[in-house]
C-alpha cells in the first residue's frame, strides 16, 4: 500500500495536475488582483486552444478564429457606439477605432484558414491555436467586462458565468461531446527511481515551471509588470501615473488566458480533452487560488499544486470517486481560518 | 498666457454641489495656491481638473481643450496630481514607485530615468535609505515625500498638489514645502491646494479663497495673507 | 378601489383565479411545464431575498433542491417514513447545512459565499453521484431503479394526478410569495433591504447583520429544499441532475431575468426561462445539425445582455405600465411605541472616551485620545482633515475596534460589544456619506430606525402578525418626520429629495431609536444657507428634548454657534477642549487649522 513506487508515482501525478491547476490558480488571480473579476470561465480556454490543435491537425478550421472574428467584430461595434453614446454625431466618429477591429478580423480569416489546411509541423500548429486562443483574452474583456468597469464582484461574477455559459456551449457547437486526444511532445518516458515518468509529463513540468519563471520575472523585474501591479493595488495611483485601468484589465486578461491555452496544450495529450472538461480543471484551480485568498499568487500556487497532489493520494487511499468531493472540501478550512481571523465589523471602512 | 485655465468648472455629487461655477488661472512658470477650509471643495476641483471626477465646464492646457481628457492620459501631456491620499502603490518598492512615476517616460524609451531617481534620492535622502522598503510600511511623512517624489519622475510641466501637509508633522511639512519652491525654481508651474494657508501664501505667487464650492476672493499671495476674511472663512469668526 | 386592501386583494384574487383556471385547459405538456415553472420559482423567490435584497450570491442553490429532494426520497423509501415528515425532514436538513456554510462564510466578503456555495454544490453533487448504496448515484433514485416511494397524500388520497400535482406546487408558491411579500413589508424585511445599501448603516440602527445575512441564506435553502422535495414527489424518481451546478447557474439566470431585487419576477423569469429553454432545445439543434444543450449559448450571451442594458431583470420594463398601488395610510391613534426612561441626572457623564487608541498597519490614526460627553449638552468634535474624527466615530458605534483603551456609556463598557448592540443601549448616528435606500419611501427609511424598539421576528413578519406593532412604528415615523419637518413628504422616494433634505431624514431615522446620544457626522456638509439655519433649530429643539449630541463639522460657524463645548483633535491626539470663545482663541488651534508660519521656512 505505501510502497514507495507508488507513492512517487502518486507525486509525479499530482504534480503533473498541480502545475496545471496552478497555471489556473495565477490566470484567476492576476485577473482577479487587477479587475476583481472572479473568472469561472477560466478552463474554458484550456478547452478550447487543445480542441483547437486537434482541429488544425485534422486539417480543419479551428472553431475560435470564429470567436475571435466574430468579436472583433462586435468590437468595432462597441467602439462606435460607445463614441455615439458620448455624444460625437456619425460625421465625427473616429475612424481608427471602427476599423482596426475589422482589419484584424479580415487578417485572421484570410490567413489563418489557408495555414489550417496546409498541414504544418505540430510546434506551429500550436503556436497557431494558443495565439488565436490568446486573443480571446482582449476581446471578452472589451465584450463582456468593460461595458460596466464599475460593477460590483458579484456582477463581474455573474458576467463570467455568462461567459462560461456561452464559451462552453460553442465548445460543443464546434466540437461535439467526443472527446480528443493529443500527441504527446515526444513519446515514451523514462524509469525514475522505483516509478515510470512519461516524457510529456517532464514536459508539462517543465514548461510550467518556465512560465510560472517567466511570469515572476514579468511582474518582479518589467515596467509592465510592475504597472500591472501597480493597477492591481491601487487603481487611481496606476491611472494618475499613465497606467490605463481599461489596458491593463485587457493585459491582465490576456495573460491569464494565454496561461489556460498554454495548460490546455500541455495537458490534453495526457488526458484528453472533452468541450465541458476545461471547466472542471479550471474550478480546481479555484480551490489554490482561494488558498491564496485570491489574491495572494505564491500561495495560489502553492495551494493548487497541493489540491493537484491530495487529489492523487486520496483518489488512490480513500476513493476514486470521491476524489473531486475531497478537493472541493479543501477550501472549507481556508474560509473557516479566514472567517477567524476577521476582525473589525468590516474590511474597509472610509 | 496661462499655462492652465479653467472656466465655469462645477461637480455634483448625487445632489450636492460641490464646486459650482469656478473659474481660475494659472500662469506658466507661476505657483497658484487655492486655500480654504475643510469641506470647501478644494479636492473635488482638482479631482474635476484631473477628469477623476465627472464635472461640467472648461479645462484647457497650453490652449488645448482637456476637458473630455482621461486621468491616464494627461501625464503624457507634462501634468502630474499629487493626490489627496497620495494613492501610493503600498504592496511595490519606493524604488518601484518611483520607476512607475515614469511609465510613461519608459514608453518612450527615455534613457535619462536613472539620473531623474538619483535626483530625487538626493533630494529626498530618506527615500535612498529606504529604496528597498514596501511603500506601505512607511510613516506617513515619507510617504508624502515619496508621492511628490513619483510626480517628478514624471516629468510634469504642470504639478497639481493636493493639500501635501495634511496630516503631517511641521518639520516635514517644511521639507515638502522646500521642495515645491525647488521646484518651481526650475520652471515647473504648480497648483498648490492647500488648508495651511499661511503657509501655502507665503510661497505661492498668487492665491484663491475658496468656500462652499465657490471662490471666495483671487488675489496676490501678499495681499491674500493680510486678509481678514481668511481667518474669518477658516474659523467662522464673523460672528 | 381606491383602498389598499382591496387593491392587494384584487390583485391576489386575479392571481389566484389565473392558477387555478389555467391548468384546466392546459395538456399534458404544459401542465408539466407549468409545474417546473412553479417549482424553479420556490427557488428564485429564495434567491431574490438573498442576492436582491441582502446582496449575496448563492451559486449552489440547486444543491439544496437536491438535498430537499433526496432525504424526502430516501427517508420515505427507506424508512417508510410518512412523505409530508420525509419532506419537512428534507428542509430541515438544508437548513442544518445552510447554517454551517454560513458561520464559516457570511462574516466575509460577499463574494466567498458565493465561491462557498459553489463548492458545496459540487460536493454535493459529487455525493449523491458516488454513494450509490444509499442514493442510487448516475442512475437516479426511485421505482425503476428499486427504491420505491409513495407520492404525497391529502386524507389519504394520494397525489398522482399531474393536474392535481401542478394545483398543490402552485399552491405553495402562492403561499411562499405571500409569506415572502409580508416578510419583506415587515421589520425584518426592511432591516434586509438594508443590507445591500451599507451593513454599518443596517447595525447602526440595532440590526444583527450576520444574523440577519444567516436568516436569509436558510430561508432561501429552506425554499430550495421545499422545491426539491415537491419535484421529487412529483416525478417519484430523481436523479443527481437536480443537484448540479449547472442547475444553480440556471436558477441565478431566472432570478436575473426576472428581475434580481422583485419578488413577483421571481415567478416572470422562470417562466421565461422555461419557454425560452424548451423551444431553444427545439430549434437550436437543428440549426446547427447535431443534438445538444446548445441553449446554454443562448442564455450566456442572455445573461452578459441582460447585466449589460437592463440590470432591473425584464419584468419592470411590463411594470412601469401598470399603476403604482396606494399606500396604507397612517393610525395617527396607534399606542406609540416604547420609550427609554431618561432617569438620570443632567451634567453628568453619558460617555467616556478613555485614552483610546487605533492603529492602522503602522498609521496611529487614533493617539490616545480621552474625551467625555455630559448628558444634556452638544459636543462638537472637530479638527483639521484626517484628523481621526471619523475614525473616532467608527470606534465609539462599534465599526472598528480599538487598539487600545476603554469607552464606556452610561458607565458600563461598550468598546467590546458589536455595532449592534451598542446602537440598542441608546447611540444613534447619521453618515457623512448618506446611507437612506433610495427606492424606498421616506417613512419606510425612518421605520427602520426603530428596529431596536420594536420585536416582530421573522416569523411574525411572513405572517403578517405584526400589524399593531407596525402601526405603531408607522404612527412613530411619522411624528419623527414631522419634528424634522418632512411629515408632508413621508410617502415620496427617498433618492428623489434634495440632499440637505435626506440629511434631515437621517436625523428622524436616527431620532427613531429614542437615543439618548446622537452622533451627527457633518451634517451641515453641502446644506445651503437657509438649510443650516433649520438644522441649527432642529439640534437646538433635540437638546431641549433631553438628547445628547456629539457633532463632527466643519462648517465652523455652526459648530461655534451651536456647541457649548468643543474637543479640537489633530493627529489623532487631542489639541484642545473648551468654550467656542476659548478654542477660537487658542494659538494652536489657529495653528492646526490656518498652518503655522514656521512651517514655510
Amino acid at each position: 500500500m505505501f510502497e514507495p513506487a507508488i507513492i512517487l508515482t502518486l507525486l509525479i501525478d499530482g504534480l503533473t495536475n498541480g502545475a496545471i491547476y496552478a497555471m489556473m490558480a495565477l490566470g484567476i488571480v492576476v485577473l482577479y488582483s487587477v479587475t476583481s473579476v472572479i473568472n469561472v470561465a477560466q478552463g474554458e480556454f484550456v478547452m478550447l486552444s487543445a480542441l483547437s490543435i486537434a482541429s488544425l491537425r485534422a486539417a480543419k478550421i479551428p472553431g475560435v478564429l470564429y470567436i475571435a472574428v466574430v468579436g472583433l467584430i462586435f468590437w468595432s461595434i462597441f467602439n462606435a457606439l460607445a463614441m455615439m453614446r458620448q455624444g460625437a454625431a456619425p460625421r465625427q466618429l473616429k475612424i481608427w477605432p471602427i476599423l482596426w477591429p475589422l482589419f484584424l478580423a479580415g487578417l485572421l480569416i484570410s490567413v489563418v484558414p489557408p495555414l489550417a489546411k496546409a498541414h504544418l509541423p505540430y510546434p506551429l500548429q500550436i503556436f497557431i491555436a494558443v495565439v488565436l486562443t490568446t486573443l480571446l483574452g482582449p476581446i471578452c474583456y472589451r465584450l463582456v467586462l468593460e461595458p460596466l468597469p464599475k460593477a460590483s464582484i458579484l456582477v463581474f461574477l455573474i458576467l463570467a458565468i455568462g461567459l462560461h455559459l456561452a464559451l462552453t456551449g460553442l465548445g460543443l457547437a464546434f466540437w461535439g461531446p467526443q472527446p480528443y486526444d493529443l500527441p504527446p511532445f515526444s513519446k515514451g518516458g523514462m524509469i525514475l527511481g522505483p516509478a515510470y515518468v512519461s516524457y510529456q509529463a517532464l514536459w508539462l513540468l517543465a514548461i510550467s515551471a518556465l512560465l510560472m519563471l517567466a511570469l515572476y520575472l514579468f511582474f518582479n523585474h518589467t515596467i509592465y509588470g510592475k504597472a500591472l501591479r501597480a493597477a492591481a493595488v491601487n487603481r487611481l495611483g496606476a491611472r494618475l501615473m499613465g497606467i490605463s485601468a481599461v489596458r491593463a484589465g485587457r493585459l491582465s486578461f490576456s495573460i491569464s488566458v494565454f496561461l489556460s491555452a498554454v495548460a490546455g496544450v500541455l495537458i490534453t495529450p495526457i488526458t484528453k480533452m472533452v468541450y465541458d472538461f476545461g471547466f472542471l480543471i479550471g474550478l480546481k484551480g479555484f480551490v489554490g487560488a482561494i488558498i491564496g485568498g485570491l489574491t495572494n499568487p505564491v500561495i495560489a500556487a502553492l495551494g493548487a499544486i497541493f489540491v493537484g497532489v491530495a487529489e492523487q493520494f486520496s483518489a488512490f487511499y480513500i476513493s476514486s470517486a470521491y476524489k473531486d468531493v475531497i478537493v472541493f472540501l479543501l477550501i472549507i478550512p481556508v474560509l473557516l481560518l479566514r472567517s477567524l481571523q476577521h476582525q473589525d465589523f468590516e474590511e474597509h471602512v472610509d | 498666457m496661462s499655462l492652465l485655465s479653467v472656466k465655469d468648472l462645477s461637480v455634483r455629487y448625487g445632489g450636492v454641489e460641490a464646486v459650482s461655477k469656478v473659474s481660475l488661472e494659472v500662469p506658466q512658470a507661476a505657483l497658484v495656491t487655492v486655500i480654504g477650509a475643510n469641506g470647501a471643495g478644494k479636492t473635488s476641483l482638482l479631482n474635476a481638473i484631473t477628469g477623476v471626477v465627472p464635472k461640467r465646464g472648461l479645462v484647457s492646457y497650453q490652449g488645448e481643450d482637456i476637458s473630455q481628457a482621461s486621468p491616464e492620459s494627461l501625464v503624457a501631456k507634462g501634468i502630474t496630481l499629487v493626490p489627496e491620499r497620495r494613492e501610493l502603490f503600498a504592496a511595490l518598492s519606493v524604488l518601484d514607485n518611483l520607476r512607475l512615476g515614469a511609465f510613461h517616460r519608459y514608453l518612450k524609451r527615455d534613457s535619462t530615468i536613472r539620473q531623474d531617481i538619483e535626483r530625487v534620492f538626493s533630494i529626498f535622502p530618506r527615500l535612498a535609505e529606504r529604496q528597498k522598503q514596501l511603500a506601505g510600511t512607511m510613516s506617513g511623512g515619507e510617504q508624502q515625500m515619496l508621492a511628490v517624489g513619483r510626480a517628478m519622475m514624471s516629468r510634469p510641466k504642470l504639478l497639481l498638489l493636493d493639500e501635501p501637509s495634511l496630516g503631517l508633522a511641521p518639520l516635514i511639512v517644511a521639507e515638502i514645502f522646500r521642495v515645491i519652491s525647488l521646484l518651481k525654481s526650475e520652471g515647473v508651474t504648480v497648483l498648490l491646494i492647500e488648508q495651511n494657508a499661511r503657509a501655502a501664501l507665503k510661497l505661492a505667487d498668487y492665491g484663491y479663497l475658496m468656500e462652499t464650492g465657490n471662490i471666495l476672493l483671487g488675489a496676490a499671495a501678499k495681499e491674500l495673507i493680510k486678509d481678514k476674511r481668511v481667518a474669518e472663512a477658516y474659523l467662522g469668526l464673523s460672528h | 378601489m381606491r383602498n389598499y386592501l382591496s387593491f392587494e386583494g384584487l390583485s391576489w384574487l386575479v392571481f389566484v383565479l389565473f392558477v387555478i383556471i389555467v391548468p384546466l385547459f392546459l395538456s399534458s405538456f404544459y401542465l408539466r411545464l407549468m409545474s417546473l415553472i412553479g417549482l424553479y420559482s420556490l427557488v428564485v423567490m429564495g434567491l431574490v431575498l438573498l442576492t436582491g435584497y441582502a446582496g449575496l450570491a448563492s451559486l449552489g442553490q440547486a444543491a439544496f433542491m437536491g438535498v430537499g429532494a433526496y432525504t424526502a426520497a430516501i427517508l420515505s423509501s427507506r424508512f417508510a417514513l410518512n412523505p409530508w415528515l420525509s419532506m419537512i425532514a428534507g428542509i430541515l436538513l438544508a437548513v442544518l447545512i445552510a447554517w454551517l456554510i454560513g458561520l464559516i462564510t457570511l462574516r466575509l466578503k460577499g463574494h466567498f459565499l458565493a465561491l462557498a456555495t459553489l463548492a458545496w454544490g459540487l460536493v454535493i453533487t459529487g455525493i449523491l453521484r458516488n454513494w450509490i448504496s444509499v442514493t442510487g448515484g448516475n442512475t437516479g433514485f426511485g421505482s425503476a431503479t428499486g427504491n420505491r416511494f409513495p407520492p404525497l397524500s391529502i386524507l389519504g388520497y394520494p397525489l398522482r394526478d399531474e393536474r392535481l400535482y401542478t394545483y398543490l406546487i402552485w399552491f405553495f408558491v402562492l403561499l411562499v410569495l405571500f409569506l415572502s411579500l409580508n416578510l419583506m413589508r415587515s421589520r425584518m424585511g426592511l432591516a434586509i433591504k438594508a443590507l445591500r445599501t451599507g451593513s454599518i448603516a443596517a447595525a447602526s440602527f440595532g440590526v444583527n447583520v450576520s444574523q440577519l445575512k444567516m436568516l436569509t441564506f436558510l430561508l432561501a435553502a429552506a425554499f430550495a429544499a421545499l422545491a426539491g422535495a415537491l419535484f421529487a414527489f412529483k416525478e417519484l424518481f430523481i436523479d443527481p441532475k437536480i443537484a448540479d451546478l449547472s442547475t444553480s447557474i440556471n436558477l441565478l439566470i431566472m432570478a436575473v431575468m426576472g428581475g434580481i431585487g422583485s419578488l413577483t419576477g421571481a415567478i416572470f423569469g422562470p417562466g421565461l426561462f422555461v419557454f425560452l429553454e424548451s423551444f431553444l432545445q427545439e430549434y437550436l439543434p437543428w440549426l446547427i445539425g447535431r443534438s445538444g444543450n446548445y441553449e446554454i449559448i443562448a442564455f450566456g450571451f442572455i445573461l452578459i445582455f441582460i447585466l449589460h442594458r437592463a440590470r432591473q431583470g425584464l419584468l419592470p420594463l411590463l411594470r412601469d405600465l401598470l399603476p403604482a398601488s396606494p399606500v396604507k395610510p397612517i393610525n395617527h391613534q396607534a399606542e406609540p411605541l416604547p420609550k427609554r426612561i431618561l432617569d438620570r441626572a443632567e451634567g453628568e457623564v453619558l460617555l467616556r472616551v478613555d485614552d483610546v487608541s487605533k492603529n492602522f498597519g503602522g498609521l496611529r490614526a487614533v493617539d490616545s485620545l480621552s474625551f467625555e460627553v455630559k448628558r444634556g449638552e452638544i459636543l462638537g468634535l472637530i479638527g483639521p482633515n484626517g484628523a481621526g474624527k471619523s475614525t473616532m466615530f467608527n470606534l465609539i458605534t462599534g465599526v472598528l475596534r480599538l487598539s487600545e483603551g476603554e469607552i464606556s456609556f452610561k458607565d458600563s463598557l461598550i468598546s467590546k460589544l458589536a455595532p449592534h448592540q451598542i446602537a440598542q443601549r441608546g447611540i444613534a448616528r447619521t453618515f457623512q456619506h448618506l446611507n437612506l435606500i433610495g427606492n424606498m419611501s421616506l417613512l419606510d427609511n425612518v421605520v427602520l430606525g426603530g428596529y431596536g424598539r420594536t420585536k416582530a421576528n421573522v416569523w411574525q413578519g411572513m405572517l403578517g402578525l405584526e400589524g399593531g406593532e407596525r402601526e405603531r412604528a408607522r404612527a412613530e415615523a411619522h411624528r419623527q418626520l414631522k419634528r424634522v419637518g418632512l411629515a408632508e413628504q413621508s410617502f415620496e422616494r427617498a433618492d428623489s429629495l434634495a440632499l440637505g433634505k435626506q440629511r434631515l431624514v437621517e436625523i428622524a431615522r436616527a431620532l427613531m431609536a429614542d437615543p439618548e446620544l446622537i452622533l451627527l457626522d457633518e451634517p451641515a456638509a453641502g446644506l445651503r444657507k437657509h438649510e443650516k439655519a433649520e438644522l441649527i433649530d432642529l439640534i437646538r429643539k433635540l437638546k431641549a428634548e433631553g438628547i445628547t449630541v456629539l457633532l463632527v463639522e466643519h462648517d465652523m460657524e455652526l459648530v461655534m454657534t451651536l456647541c457649548e463645548r468643543i474637543v479640537v483633535v489633530n493627529y489623532g491626539t487631542k489639541l484642545a477642549e473648551g468654550s467656542p470663545k476659548a478654542i477660537k482663541q487658542n494659538p494652536k488651534v489657529l495653528e492646526a487649522y490656518l498652518g503655522s508660519e514656521s512651517a514655510s521656512l
